[in-house]
């Protein structure tokens, strides 16, 4: 017997209480439907007895305490499945948007999935070459990570995301098990306009699943977007065996759209306004990377968040940077000087990096060069910092050649452009040159073999000798 | 049933039950059909307020609330080495099996293998007294381990029967005991024991045996003791989990108990594969011969997170009981104390520091303290050595759960974001980091290496600091205007930071390096310190000296040295002294 609640018993922002509700059970979906017929979807979020709190996802506006009939489904939050999703278009609660009709299921999900058993999991190793100089070298991207970009507002991450996207071989041989989710949640309508321009002049918009939630629309839509989308991709890749890349953005919206949601709900706040579970809520989105053990598929994100004020102590990329397996930061300074991509090395890093390069992965040399180009880098920034005291003049011989190596590396290796793709030989060989601008013994990283067969003597005479043979037959 | 408890409320993990005085503090209870695990944690005459261990969801108000009558307690008993559990001791391994690779709701295994048969041998005879604690037989857990098993505590008696030696199950009998109180009681391969409190010891002891992790900058400048704390604050990115896992794999601990609490899922598979693939020096057999895994990674239920620390620290309480000594290391307890929030936040109670409820302190403290090497009822001698990270929000030190921590700990490695980002592993900082063991520690470090080296180590430290200091004008006036003798400081303190303290742990040397060739190395380099200093005071310019290449050298000798040719520093202090010899010589 299908029963109708008539008429709710309070409304507080998107929540709605109703009394006298006999076997609902927590986190069921319930249909409303008002007075004028339009039907809006909620999740019960409380129960007391009897009582229940739901939350409403499209927004309480216009009911009233008498104008609604209120209906349980009879199950959780769930996604209709099939492999005829790619290429669709979705709103933030999975509904399709794009005019083609309801996706015929072939199964439905729980968008909540399952924690993966970590005994399940395989350890990613694969190296996805994306082919940018500093990710490929400095902070490799595996197949099954979860690595966000750091940015702040009016920085290039989402120019950054479309290259990785283009460029980035991420199935092997043809690329036909490749498919990208994306999550755009609170974007403006002119970034979500963006990637998809993007994707169709790449050449992907067939196989991309896109899931809308913009700025203007509901917030409790944005809280579920994110989960509609990492569902699919857990379908597609563990259930189609595709290699799937989802980009999240802006992972920073959707945290405020928690906010407001748990302040709605009077719950304690923790740091900066913020709910206390906002580190579990994180994880429960970013574990949902990996590989397991059984299917070939994999899930590989790309959350992009932009930090508030350009801080990374906030609570929004310092939580994030706890889950994640490592983070790509953009510095506004190198933005300015027109240097694209703005990769701020230092702080950059892949945890999974190290078991997927170096022999039989990219080259045997990759992490020592790494390793030397972190620390030299690292050095510059201290001769910056002396030079910006006692001025560039004052400063000691070696010193100097640091802020020479400081502005190569920037200029050469950080900088490369959108268009330019460099194969991970070209980046460790340019890596290389750079690093031969320092004296030999400043290279303390590395172990003489690996030195003697990389380190160009002299490197500075050879590039004179050839930019004079090159303007030579001029004469 | 009679007055069945029945669901009244469900707010996430927190379940509420009307009116009932069925239950008592921290009881264990199944909750709903699917039979989820849960704890009792506030009671009053109105409501029963309950934690649930797993996702609530599907959860009905009106669904059953059954009682166990015991807190929540684990199962101890053979089979624990070497399996990987998730907070509340379920075999992941097993769970995997049945439900494959998602974990799903309210999977019922036994925590341990219950068919599987061990080899017992039977070290009583019927007549014999036991009291708690005592050895009643053994088997081999693993070819590494063996599993003693003990008289549970609270329970002495006069053995009535003994099963032969053989081969037996996990709830076999294989002793009867009458207590005092006349009645039988049986002793199987197993007990229980509530996670909460700790397991009785007959002493304390002192702290006064280091544990030995292999790593310079530990060993050298901050050691810990076997049954100390330390912490290992840092903020991500700076290498709390990599130095944890380094002393995982190298510490000199009999058994390792690595909680994994609301850590990385892709993580944990890094540690089970590394330490299958890891064969241990000592006895040639895989890492996972000696380790537990504790695995609540940070999407699994947040209850299991506050229980996996508890779960793991009484693993280790019952093998230091056996007599071995236990290394926990928890990565990391700044999750656990957010799952603590998390909850009281649930709980609507009122919040102290940044949100954290008021008795943070007070459960830092109940965890800590278990840490100890003791006399173990069974006389002999046994540790459990914590060492937690920290992960402190923003990196920002001054945050509760540090303050606290640093509280009940008396080793504290800080890591420090300028040195990760330098790629300077382990990050630790030797301006911020402290150990409070060294006093405790310097008779046996003097009875094994001789006086060497504390003076060795105090001089390294001594050095370090008198850097740190001329840093501070250096950043101000830059290297060139300093005088010869503070040069020589700088350079001789590179040396010390880059060549002894930072350590490769992918090169198969400098993974793990001995005491004795740690003496060594300082040995080596404070005799460069020392000559170099000479020719400094007879004013031959510093540039003479460190053209000469020796600096340079010493930075690799971590690589170049092998570890099973400690000879080759007699080859390095003799090059020291005739390349100075030269510089002098070609002075005067």
């Amino acid at each position: 017997m299908i029963i109708d609640y008539v008429g709710v018993k309070e409304i507080n922002g998107s929540l709605i209480v109703i009394d006298g509700v006999k076997d609902a059970f927590f986190d069921e979906v319930v249909d409303i439907r008002l007075d004028d017929g339009t039907v809006r979807k909620g999740r019960i979020v409380t129960m007391e007895g009897e009582r229940i709190v739901v939350q409403v996802f499209e927004g309480t506006r216009s009911i009233s305490l008498t104008n609604t009939r209120t209906r349980l489904t009879g199950h959780p939050m769930e996604m209709p499945m099939s492999p005829e999703i790619v290429g669709r278009v979705f709103n933030g609660s999975g509904e399709p948007i794009d005019g083609l009709g309801d996706v015929f299921p072939e199964k439905m999900c729980d968008i909540n999935g399952s924690p993966i058993n970590p005994v399940s999991r395989i350890y990613p190793q694969n190296y996805i070459n994306t082919g940018i100089s500093t990710i490929d070298t400095l902070m490799t991207l595996i197949r099954g990570q979860k690595l966000p970009i750091f940015s702040g507002s009016g920085m290039s991450h989402n120019e950054l995301a479309v290259q990785i996207v283009r460029q980035a071989k991420i199935a092997d041989g043809d690329g036909k098990d490749f498919v990208i989710v994306f999550a755009a949640m609170g974007v403006k309508n002119d970034v979500a306009d963006y990637f998809k321009k993007s994707f169709e002049e790449s050449g992907v918009l067939q196989r991309v699943v896109m899931f809308l939630n913009l700025a203007n629309d509901p917030i409790i839509e944005r809280i579920l977007t994110p989960k509609c989308a990492l569902a699919t991709a857990e379908y597609l890749a563990f259930e189609q065996n595709k290699h799937v890349l989802v980009i999240m953005t802006d992972m920073t919206s959707y945290a405020e759209a928690l906010r407001e949601f748990s302040t709605s709900k009077g719950e304690i706040p923790g740091r900066k306004g913020f709910p206390g579970y906002l580190y579990s809520d994180f994880a429960s989105l970013y574990e949902r990377a990996g590989m397991v053990k059984g299917k070939t598929g994999s899930v590989t994100q790309i959350p992009i968040l932009t930090m508030p004020n350009d801080d990374i102590t906030h609570p929004i990329p310092d939580l994030t940077g706890y889950i994640t397996e490592g983070q790509i930061v953009l510095d506004r300074g190198l933005q300015g000087q027109g240097i694209y991509p703005p990769v701020s090395v230092l702080p950059s890093l892949s945890r999974l990096m190290k078991d997927g390069i170096g022999k039989g992965f990219t080259r045997e040399d990759h992490q020592a060069l790494a390793n030397q180009l972190f620390a030299s880098y690292a050095k510059v920034m201290d001769a910056r910092s002396l030079s910006s005291v006692i001025g560039e003049e004052e400063l000691s011989a070696i010193d100097k050649k640091y802020i020479k190596f400081g502005k190569l590396f920037e200029d050469k290796f950080v900088n490369q452009g959108p268009k330019a793709n460099r194969t991970i030989e070209q980046s460790l060989d340019l890596g290389w040159e750079l690093l031969s601008h320092l004296p030999k013994n400043e290279l303390d990283r590395v172990d003489d073999e690996t030195l003697n067969a990389h380190y160009i003597e002299n490197i500075e005479e050879k590039e004179a000798a050839q930019s004079e043979s090159e303007t030579a037959p001029q004469e | 049933m009679e007055n069945q408890n029945v669901v009244y409320g469900i707010n996430g993990p927190v379940v509420t039950v009307l009116k009932t005085k069925a239950f008592s503090m921290m009881e264990m209870v199944y909750v709903g059909e699917e039979k989820l695990v849960g704890e009792v944690i506030t009671i009053t005459d109105e409501m029963t307020t309950i934690q649930v261990y797993e996702e609530t969801s599907g959860l009905k108000p009106g669904d059953p609330v059954v009682g166990t009558g015991a807190p929540m307690n684990v199962l101890l008993g053979p089979g624990i080495i070497t399996n990987i559990f998730d907070g509340i001791e379920r075999p992941l391994g097993a769970i995997a099996e049945k439900s494959g690779a998602f974990i799903s709701k309210g999977v019922a295994v036994p925590s341990l293998d219950m068919d599987k048969e061990w080899d017992v041998t039977l070290k009583v005879k019927v007549g014999d007294k036991l009291t708690s604690g005592q050895i009643y037989a053994t088997l081999p857990e693993t070819p590494v381990i063996e599993h003693r098993l003990l008289v549970p505590p609270r329970v002495s008696g006069t053995v009535t029967s003994v099963k032969p030696n053989g081969k037996y199950r996990l709830m076999d009998c294989i002793v009867t005991l009458k207590l005092e109180s006349g009645e039988d009681y049986e002793l199987t391969l197993c007990q229980k024991w509530p996670i909460r409190t700790a397991r009785p010891v007959k002493e304390r002891l002192a702290p006064s045996i280091p544990l030995i992790t292999g790593q310079r900058v530990i060993d050298t400048l901050f050691p810990v003791s076997k049954g100390g704390t330390a912490a290992v604050p840092g903020g991500f990115g700076t290498g709390k989990t990599m130095t944890q896992h380094q002393i995982a794999k190298w510490c000199d601990a009999d058994i390792i108990v690595y909680v994994g609490c609301g850590e990385r899922g892709n993580e944990m598979s890094q540690v089970l594969d590394e330490f299958s693939a890891l064969i241990d020096p000592k006895n040639n057999r895989p890492m996972t011969d000696r380790t537990v895994l504790i695995a609540n990674t940070s999407n699994m239920p947040v209850a299991a997170r506050e229980a996996s620390i508890y779960t793991g620290i009484t693993l280790a309480e019952y093998y230091r009981d056996m007599g071995y000594d236990v290394a926990i290391m928890a990565d990391s307890t700044s999750r656990w104390a957010e799952a603590l929030r998390e909850i009281s936040g649930r709980l609507e109670e009122m919040p102290a520091e940044e949100g954290y409820p008021a008795y943070l302190p007070s459960r830092l403290a109940e965890f800590y303290e278990r840490a100890g090497r003791v006399t173990p009822l069974c006389d002999g001698e046994g540790s459990v050595t914590i060492i937690g990270a920290v992960s402190p929000q923003g990196g920002d030190f001054s945050e509760p759960v540090t303050q606290n921590t640093k509280r009940f700990i008396r080793c504290f490695w800080a890591l420090d974001k300028s040195l990760a980002y330098s790629r300077h592993y382990p990050a630790i900082n030797w301006i911020g980091s402290y150990s409070e063991y060294f006093t405790d520690l310097d008779d046996w470090f003097v009875k094994n290496y001789g006086e060497e080296f504390i003076k060795c180590r105090n001089s390294i430290s001594t050095i370090l600091q008198e850097e740190s200091s001329l840093m501070e004008i250096v950043k101000l006036i830059g290297a060139d205007v300093l005088p010869d003798d503070q040069k020589l400081t700088i350079e001789i303190a590179k040396v010390i930071r880059v060549g002894y303290l930072q350590q490769n742990a992918f090169h198969p040397d400098d993974t793990y390096v001995t005491i004795e060739k740690q003496l060594l190395m300082m040995k080596t380099i404070l005799h460069l310190y020392d000559r170099a200093k000479h020719l400094v005071s007879a004013n031959i310019p510093i540039s003479r000296v460190l053209e000469a290449g020796l600096f340079d050298k010493l930075l690799k000798m971590k690589y170049d040295i092998p570890n099973n040719k400690l000879e080759m520093f007699d080859e390095y202090i003799k090059e020291i002294d005739e390349k100075i010899a030269e510089i002098t010589a070609v002075q005067s």
